[in-house]
């Protein structure tokens, strides 16, 4: 059988794909007409979008009143979105109520935010823990001072004043970095083997995440005031962040949790081994794992968290949300037929465009986090 | 590789027949593309009946990819494929002919999770074959005996070691009665100590006449079994021959390159 | 080599404080302690500014006249109603809207979440669009954006837009005829029934006759079958009707016909869409969670499309989808709460709202309406676990 000995002299040079396999047209083939159904699903789908898309476009640019539009224009029989409402109102949305001449302040601290947040974000960015620190203890308290005045000749604005977007991000921000550390400590509350500790922390843990946030917010913006000494007031704004934190620090609880979890037996066998104490293991070996591990979870919380500080409008806060609302119903000047529909896409793009942009990263941060453990 | 014991050394071949006129696959003139990737160039293969391929080659090389086309896992653009005399085309009809009379063992054995091991084994010839569950039972039974471990029947894959679950893998294909069989690196996936086990199966169905093609990289099964051992590179069939003339005497310069890696 | 002592030498006792078993007990009490102090202080604090305000504390107040209106209730509900009831018609309110907005999600969120897994790119593209669009948005605006920008945003009473089959949309929420089934109409249900008794035994006999002589029958086809046949042959046999009752302009308001109010729809509506678009992400994870070896293997067996799904594909998938979809489930009886904001009369908005401000009660209120989402919770929570140790992959 030496009939089967086979050598090729010449290898075979690679040849270009036929058009069945590269090209637009296979790529057509594969993707929109492999099956006489994705055939079908292909046109259904085509005539949805001639449906939907010059709608939607005459809406928000064809037929849409620009920023220096009138609100003649906006009432146009035909008019697509009121942007020039939105225009004329920004101030509002951002600020609130807050005195138009000391607005430098909140800009102040959005700056500040910015340039202390985004390198925190960068994996690659130097002084991580002086960032850290200065962003999360530095930063809060000089932003306090800032907004609300009374010290070193500035004007004292009161919390009621604030609202609109700056509301929002102060929320969000103060309630995730609040309830990160008390996320932390009912984790690790959760994994103790001391069963009275143990018994708080899940019972904690478990009654926040089963009822609904707003029935938290009621809890906290009634019952607070009842809980504390005669006499003593309770700011508004403060009950809200006492309920969005206590509310979050739950979520984050679990999210911790799940990054504890995942840390093998054998680094706290090593930690105990090196002769670390409870409290040294876990702030020098344990936690910066854990927390490596869950940045997504804990960005993907923060969304979470930033959705619902629109909530706090249930409980007479002015966020966001409520600007747009207040304004809606009550600006008679821009009324007309779009403004309430223009005021709500305005809204949604400014959350949507804060959270996609947030779940891009936490997805980016897991790729990433992926990769570094298969090295 | 693992050193096959000498007792099943001795019985090998001697009554192994080939048939010298039924073709069981043949490959004429294929070319695969990945999108703009040339994957497999000008392939030509005839197996007969009862014969015994093990193809060999450095990774990405497009072994496996070969041998899933000749179930249409994967799809070709050029040239023909015929199984049992059945074309392969977009014809779904054909594909599932084919797929029922060939069988296919995977690198990661990709046994069904949520069922037992007895349940995995009656899948498909009760509801591609139709079957009576009893008698599908039986057949089960008796290939999970052949592989040698019928006490797990009632097991679920995920309580198996690899190499079991390799074995379990291997009788599930029995069941269906195929007349080929594909061996898509059977043993890479697993420990060393377990290699032996699955390797003394695919000997013993060796020994029964099915026609197999194994791409492996066991040289010591090579030499023990097949009667043909092919060499792929770069997408193509670089060298063929018995397997005593290919590893004393390796023609192409890749060849003897890639054997003097793999045999130390 | 030295000989070591291997005689059984007592270990030496720590001291008192250094013992670990001593040093837990001593930081449990002072825990323990703590806390209640805390609560001792919170306590007294709510009863001192409770008495100040004059205002009592008890449960007695349930059974007290509500005497305030319910826009909406399944429960027969009048201002003379008391509050226990209130409580039960909030519960129910929140129940319905949860039920129905389940049922929709589920089906929303299960199609895309296959679209989206599809290989038609203007599919998959439309289903990637709705989910990253839905989930970045909150839903309390979403609800408003449905609430008074669509459905607030209707034409008047006078003006209302027509819709096909004497139904009507305006201001006050959509009308649809109500339909009302004659006495007769009774048997028509007796037939519906029968035939899903009638598709279980089917369904048995199937199975047997599969595996005792390998013959398939074809179970979905004669299903529906069964299920529309037998309850038509009962309707024509039994002659029953149903009447539908249109409504009717009148001078201010439609008259007769189904109102659905513009709250509950739009809580509706904004509840199935947002949760729609994680229970699409979870159905996504969970089929992608399958791996692709299995369908491989299962192609390889020679088994068709439809049962490699079906015995191979769907089976493994739903392990994986059912337990983040429970707790979607429950975000979503969560998260019906929001309609409180745009006045659809759920739990909190009835008894955390209206009956709250009436009685001042505000410790008891909220305790109740906290009880009843702990209730669900722990319910879904207990059914998961049995589900999940019934389901749960055995590994060595």
């Amino acid at each position: 059988m030496s009939d089967i000995g086979f050598v090729r002299a010449d290898l075979v040079p690679a040849k270009p794909a036929p058009n069945r396999t590269s090209g637009a047209m296979a790529w057509a083939q594969k993707n929109l007409f492999a099956t006489p159904v994705d055939t079908i699903l292909t046109l259904l789908g085509l005539l949805f979008l001639t449906w939907i898309v010059p709608p939607l476009f005459n809406f928000f640019i064809g037929h849409a009143v620009g920023p220096n539009g009138t609100v003649e224009e906006c009432r146009a029989i035909d008019a697509g979105a009121c942007w020039a409402y939105i225009y004329s109102e920004m101030e509002f949305f951002i600020y609130g109520f807050y005195d138009i001449p000391q607005q430098w302040r909140p800009n102040i601290v959005f700056a500040l935010g910015a340039m202390l947040f985004v390198p925190l974000l960068i994996p690659k960015a130097p002084f991580k823990r002086v960032n850290a620190i200065l962003f999360l203890v530095v930063y809060p308290v000089v932003s306090y001072f800032l907004l609300a005045g009374g010290v070193f000749g500035l004007t004292e604005i009161p919390t009621e004043k604030w609202g609109g977007l700056l509301v929002t991000l102060i929320i969000s921000v103060v309630g995730i970095t609040l309830s990160f550390p008390l996320g932390i400590i009912l984790a690790l509350g959760r994994q103790s083997n001391l069963p009275v500790i143990k018994t708080l922390c899940i019972a904690f843990i478990e009654l926040i995440r089963a009822v609904p946030l707003i029935t938290i917010l009621f809890m906290a913006s009634i019952m607070l005031p009842l809980f504390m000494p005669q006499g003593t007031t309770v700011d508004k704004f403060l009950r809200a962040l006492v309920g969005v934190t206590l509310f979050t620090s739950a979520y984050m609880a679990e999210v911790v949790r799940g990054g504890l979890q995942a840390i093998p037996r054998g680094q706290y066998e090593a930690g105990a081994s090196l002769g670390l104490g409870y409290w040294q293991r876990m702030y020098f070996i344990i936690l910066p794992q854990a927390l490596k591990h869950v940045i997504p979870g804990i960005v993907n919380n923060f969304i979470s968290l930033f959705k619902d500080t629109s909530l706090v409008y249930i409980v007479g806060m002015k966020d966001l949300l409520e600007a747009v609302k207040t304004k809606n119903d009550s600006a008679l000047e821009w009324q007309s037929a779009n403004t309430a529909t223009t005021g709500y896409l305005f809204a949604a793009m400014v959350f949507w465009v804060f959270c996609f942009s947030m779940s891009r990263y936490s997805m980016y941060m897991e790729r990433r986090l992926n990769t570094g453990y298969k090295r | 590789m693992t050193e096959v014991s000498a007792t099943t050394q001795d019985r090998a071949t001697p009554h192994m027949t080939v048939s010298k006129t039924n073709v069981a696959i043949e490959v004429i003139g294929m070319h695969k593309w990945y999108a703009d990737f040339h994957v497999l160039r000008d392939i030509n293969l005839k197996v007969m009946e009862g014969e015994r391929i093990v193809i060999a080659g450095p990774s990405g090389s497009g072994k496996s990819t070969l041998i899933r086309c000749i179930n249409r896992l994967e799809e070709h653009q050029e040239g023909q494929i015929i199984v049992n005399g059945t074309e392969l085309t977009a014809d779904i009809k054909r594909i599932d002919e084919v797929r029922r009379e060939v069988g296919m063992v995977f690198q990661h054995f990709n046994l069904f999770p949520h069922l037992t091991i007895l349940q995995n084994l009656t899948l498909a010839p009760i509801w591609v074959r139709g079957i009576p569950k009893a008698e599908a039972e039986a057949t089960a039974m008796h290939y999970l005996e052949r592989v040698k471990i019928p006490e797990q029947a009632n097991k679920f894959p995920g309580q198996l070691s690899g190499g079991q679950q390799q074995r379990v893998a291997i009788a599930r294909s029995l069941c269906m009665q195929p007349k080929i069989m594909l061996f898509d690196e059977p043993t890479s996936a697993l420990d060393p100590e377990m290699v032996k086990e699955v390797l003394e199966v695919m000997i013993s169905l060796a020994e029964d006449g099915m026609t197999m093609i194994c791409v492996t990289h066991e040289m010591g099964f090579a030499r023990q079994v097949a009667n043909r051992v092919i060499f792929m590179d770069q997408g193509q069939i670089i060298e063929q021959n018995e397997p005593e003339a290919f590893f004393s005497n390796p023609q192409h310069e890749r060849t003897k390159l890639f054997l003097s890696q793999i045999l130390h | 080599m030295t000989t070591l002592d291997t005689g059984p030498a007592a270990a030496p006792r720590p001291s008192f404080f250094n013992d670990p078993v001593i040093r837990g007990i001593v930081y449990q009490l002072v825990v323990a302690a703590l806390l209640i102090a805390f609560i001792a202080w919170i306590v007294g604090n709510t009863a001192t500014n409770l008495a100040a305000q004059n205002k009592t504390t008890g449960f007695d107040f349930l059974w007290k006249t509500a005497g305030f209106d319910i826009s909406f209730s399944l429960l027969p509900w009048t201002r003379a109603s008391i509050y226990w009831e209130a409580f039960l018609v909030g519960i129910t309110n929140t129940l319905l809207v949860a039920f129905i907005g389940i049922v929709a999600a589920t089906i929303l969120g299960f199609t895309i979440g296959i679209a989206r897994l599809s290989s038609n790119f203007i599919v998959s593209t439309l289903a990637t669009i709705y989910v990253e669009t839905i989930r970045n948005i909150p839903l309390l605006l979403q609800l408003f954006f449905w609430y008074f920008a669509v459905l607030k945003a209707m034409p008047a009473v006078r003006d209302s837009i027509v819709l096909p089959l004497d139904s009507f949309i305006n201001q006050r929420g959509i009308f649809v005829p109500k339909p009302i089934p004659d006495p007769q109409f009774g048997f028509v249900w007796i037939g519906l029934a029968l035939a899903i008794i009638g598709v279980i035994v089917l369904r048995t006999w199937a199975k047997k006759r599969l595996e005792a002589t390998g013959k398939r029958f074809p179970v979905f086809l004669s299903s529906v079958a069964v299920l529309v046949i037998v309850p038509a042959i009962v309707w024509f046999i039994s002659g029953a009707s149903v009447a539908f009752d249109p409504p009717v302009l009148e001078r201010f308001n439609f008259k007769g016909g189904l109102q659905l109010p513009p709250e509950f729809v739009a809580l509706l509506f904004g509840l199935t869409i947002y949760t729609a678009s994680f229970i699409a992400e979870t159905v996504r994870g969970g089929i992608q969670a399958v791996s692709r070896g299995q369908t491989e293997a299962a192609m390889s067996l020679g088994l068709k499309e439809g049962d490699r799904l079906r015995l191979v594909i769907v089976p493994q998938a739903m392990r994986v989808i059912v337990p983040p979809l429970t707790s979607q489930y429950l975000n979503l009886t969560k998260n019906s709460s929001l309609g409180a904001a745009i006045g659809y009369p759920e739990l909190v908005n009835v008894f955390s709202g209206t009956a709250l401000n009436q009685t001042g009660r505000a410790i008891e209120c909220i305790a109740l309406t906290m009880l009843v989402y702990l209730t669900f919770s722990l319910l879904t929570s207990a059914i998961m676990n049995w589900y999940n140790a019934r389901v749960s992959l055995v590994e060595r």
